[in-house]
């Protein structure tokens, strides 16, 4: 019987109230992000047994031969560690960027790659290839314009998105999602229609930038991502009252106290960002922004003071299990991680779909 | 002593049709006012130009002697509290979750407390943990109804005797929680809270107002004691029935039982 359910975060609720929850929740999932970032630093077409990790990261001298540690050191730090950071910061922005979104559009189907965030995000980034090398013949624009032009097209989408869906402060979801799913196909085509007209080594720098591979990942474009989590973070305090808010509608939240419109400002602005900065590395990645946050409600609750960095953290955690998966179960080539999380988030999509069917008593 | 709410020549228009029409009254701090009309007579509308969620096309509203648009949103969370008529939680928040949001960003024992004693007066105290969306309706209204008590005290604690709005406060609840309803509303009142209520049913606007506004095509049709304003009369005019004001102490009832439908041409 639904009517009798009882809260699935009713314990971690009572536990929580002690202080002792939250603390246990933060070890376990950097305890969690330490040990997959681990087994990721290992593995790959160079293995670094883990017993020989601490030395090729310097934490301690080691007796081994001097030229096994120098290639050690070699693959981790200009291969897999500037990696293994590009796949935490994505999976964190993406996961935290999915559960920004749902609270904002009070949905927990809303995802920035689903709603054609960060397709808006591609096709610009995409057009900026192309149309920079019209412009400029022979250039190649920098990486990092990409994040700007991205989250740019993705704010645009998204501001879009939200004028289409929401009328005298009431946000249609269906409209909102159809609305979404018409943008993500206007963008995929105009995508499509850039690599149509591009010639071959236009050609090239798109299709490369639009496998979205992490492999490109060096520490100069780690910097270029860096200040996008940081953001997160500094911002997050700001808006978690609001998002939780916006749970009982925008008029309620009003209501009690929030000013809405500065909210969705400020959400707006840093899911576009988000989606952006992440598009604009990786490509498209969906799924993680829904799978994740959906998860941690079931086990923490839906406040968003906990939901939004537990978030940040887990899809770091997926992210760079999927990127690992990527780069190894297929090795030496690398399956794209886009249709790693598509096969594993779709069908997981689809029980959430069919789980809000039933609730709704069809 | 100043007004707790005015309204001037308010009028609120939305394309061509006019949803109120220049309605003016002020209430004094103290009063219950119930808000009573027939279907599409501006009575919610009212109450979000009141409350300050929308502006007035033309005319002014003041709450607390300011206008209520030129107030931060949690300056004015802190004067005067609103339960809508239907409010959808998007997750799976808990109860005493709801009803903790209607306290901003206060923490503490005292909150605990007065978020307890809420969930006790609207009889929800056992099902605190319970993922609001799994509730009835009418379990679901009385939450919110919580939420809005705890808002409303946070705000008194603050600044003094506020505003209480309610949009159709019983239209879910059994006759056991209309009664719990009117009882809560009066212990409000007694400590000075200001009342204002849009009900449907005008034998509960006679028990939750000692004063009663009739709305009619967006204009005030009545304002007065329930004694004055459910009579035949109005009821004939406003709402198109005759035949259905009975007297007996304490006051006026209406008898859907013996009314008939007036023909208004």
């Amino acid at each position: 019987m639904s009517g009798m359910a009882v809260s699935p975060a009713r314990t971690w609720q009572a536990w929580r109230r002690s202080g002792a929850g939250d603390a246990a929740l933060a070890v376990a999932l950097l305890a969690g992000l330490a040990v997959v970032a681990a087994v990721a630093a290992s593995v790959g077409a160079a293995g670094i047994p883990l017993a020989r990790l601490p030395a090729a990261l310097g934490l301690w001298s080691s007796s081994a031969d001097p030229s096994v540690l120098a290639r050690d050191e070699l693959v981790l730090w200009s291969i897999r560690l500037p990696r293994i950071a590009a796949a935490g910061i994505i999976g964190a922005l993406l996961a935290a960027g999915g559960a920004i979104m749902q609270g904002l559009f009070r949905n927990p189907l809303a995802d920035p790659a689903l709603v054609g965030v960060s397709g808006g995000g591609a096709l610009a980034a995409a057009a900026t290839i192309v149309a920079g090398d019209r412009i400029v013949a022979g250039w190649t624009p920098p990486f990092e314009i990409l994040p700007l032009a991205a989250f740019l097209g993705s704010l645009a989408t998204t501001w879009i998105l939200y004028r289409i869906a929401t009328r005298e402060n009431r946000t249609s979801i269906a409209i909102f999602l159809l609305g979404g799913l018409a943008i993500a196909a206007l963008a995929s085509a105009g995508v499509g229609l850039l690599v149509f007209i591009a010639d071959d080594r236009q050609l090239r720098d798109v299709t490369f930038w639009m496998l979205g591979s992490l492999g490109g990942a060096t520490w100069s474009k780690i910097a270029v991502l860096a200040p996008f989590p940081v953001a997160l973070c500094l911002l997050i305090p700001f808006i978690v009252r609001g998002l939780d808010l916006m749970a009982l509608g925008e008029a309620e939240a009003f209501h009690a106290g929030m000013d809405t419109e500065r909210l969705k400002r400020l959400s707006i602005v840093l899911v576009s960002a988000m989606a952006g900065a992440a598009v604009s590395f990786a490509g498209v990645i969906g799924f993680v922004g829904i799978i994740v946050p959906h998860l941690l409600r079931l086990m923490i609750g839906p406040g968003h003071v906990r939901l939004l960095p537990a978030s940040a953290c887990l899809g770091a955690i997926v992210l760079l299990v999927a990127d690992t998966c990527a780069r190894t179960l297929a090795a030496p080539a690398e399956v794209p991680i886009g249709i790693l999380t598509a096969v594993a988030g779709a069908p997981f999509f689809l029980a959430l779909l069919l789980r809000q069917r039933s609730l709704a008593g069809l | 002593m100043s007004p707790a709410l005015e309204a001037e020549a308010v009028s609120v228009r939305a394309g061509a049709s006019m949803l109120l029409d220049r309605v003016t009254f002020t209430v004094m701090p103290g009063e219950t006012v119930a808000i009573v009309g027939p279907n599409g007579a501006g009575k919610s509308t009212l109450l979000r130009v009141l409350s300050g969620e929308i502006a007035p096309s033309a005319g002014a509203v003041r709450l607390k002697g300011r206008e209520p648009r030129s107030c931060r949103p949690a300056a004015l969370a802190s004067k005067r509290a609103v339960l809508s008529q239907h409010v959808a939680v998007a997750f799976p928040f808990s109860v005493a979750d709801v009803v903790r949001m209607g306290a901003g960003d206060r923490r503490g024992s005292a909150l605990d407390a007065l978020v307890d004693a809420a969930l006790v007066e609207v009889d929800l105290d056992s099902m605190r943990d319970r993922i609001i969306g799994t509730l009835s309706g009418g379990e679901q209204q009385r939450a919110h109804l919580a939420r809005v008590l705890v808002q409303l005290a946070c705000g008194e604690a603050d600044h003094g005797p506020g505003v209480l709005m309610l949009d159709e406060p019983t239209s879910n609840l059994d006759l056991c929680h209309q009664l719990d309803l009117l009882a809560i509303v009066g212990r409000r009142n007694e400590r000075g809270t200001t009342v204002l209520a849009v009900v449907h049913d005008l034998n509960l606007a006679t028990l939750v107002g000692r004063r009663i506004l009739a709305l009619d095509h967006g204009r005030l049709a009545g304002d007065g004691p329930a004694g004055a304003i459910v009579t035949d009369d109005m009821l004939g005019r406003v709402f198109g029935v005759g035949d259905a004001v009975n007297r007996v102490p304490p006051g006026p009832f209406v008898l859907p039982q013996l009314a008939k439908r007036l023909d208004r041409g």
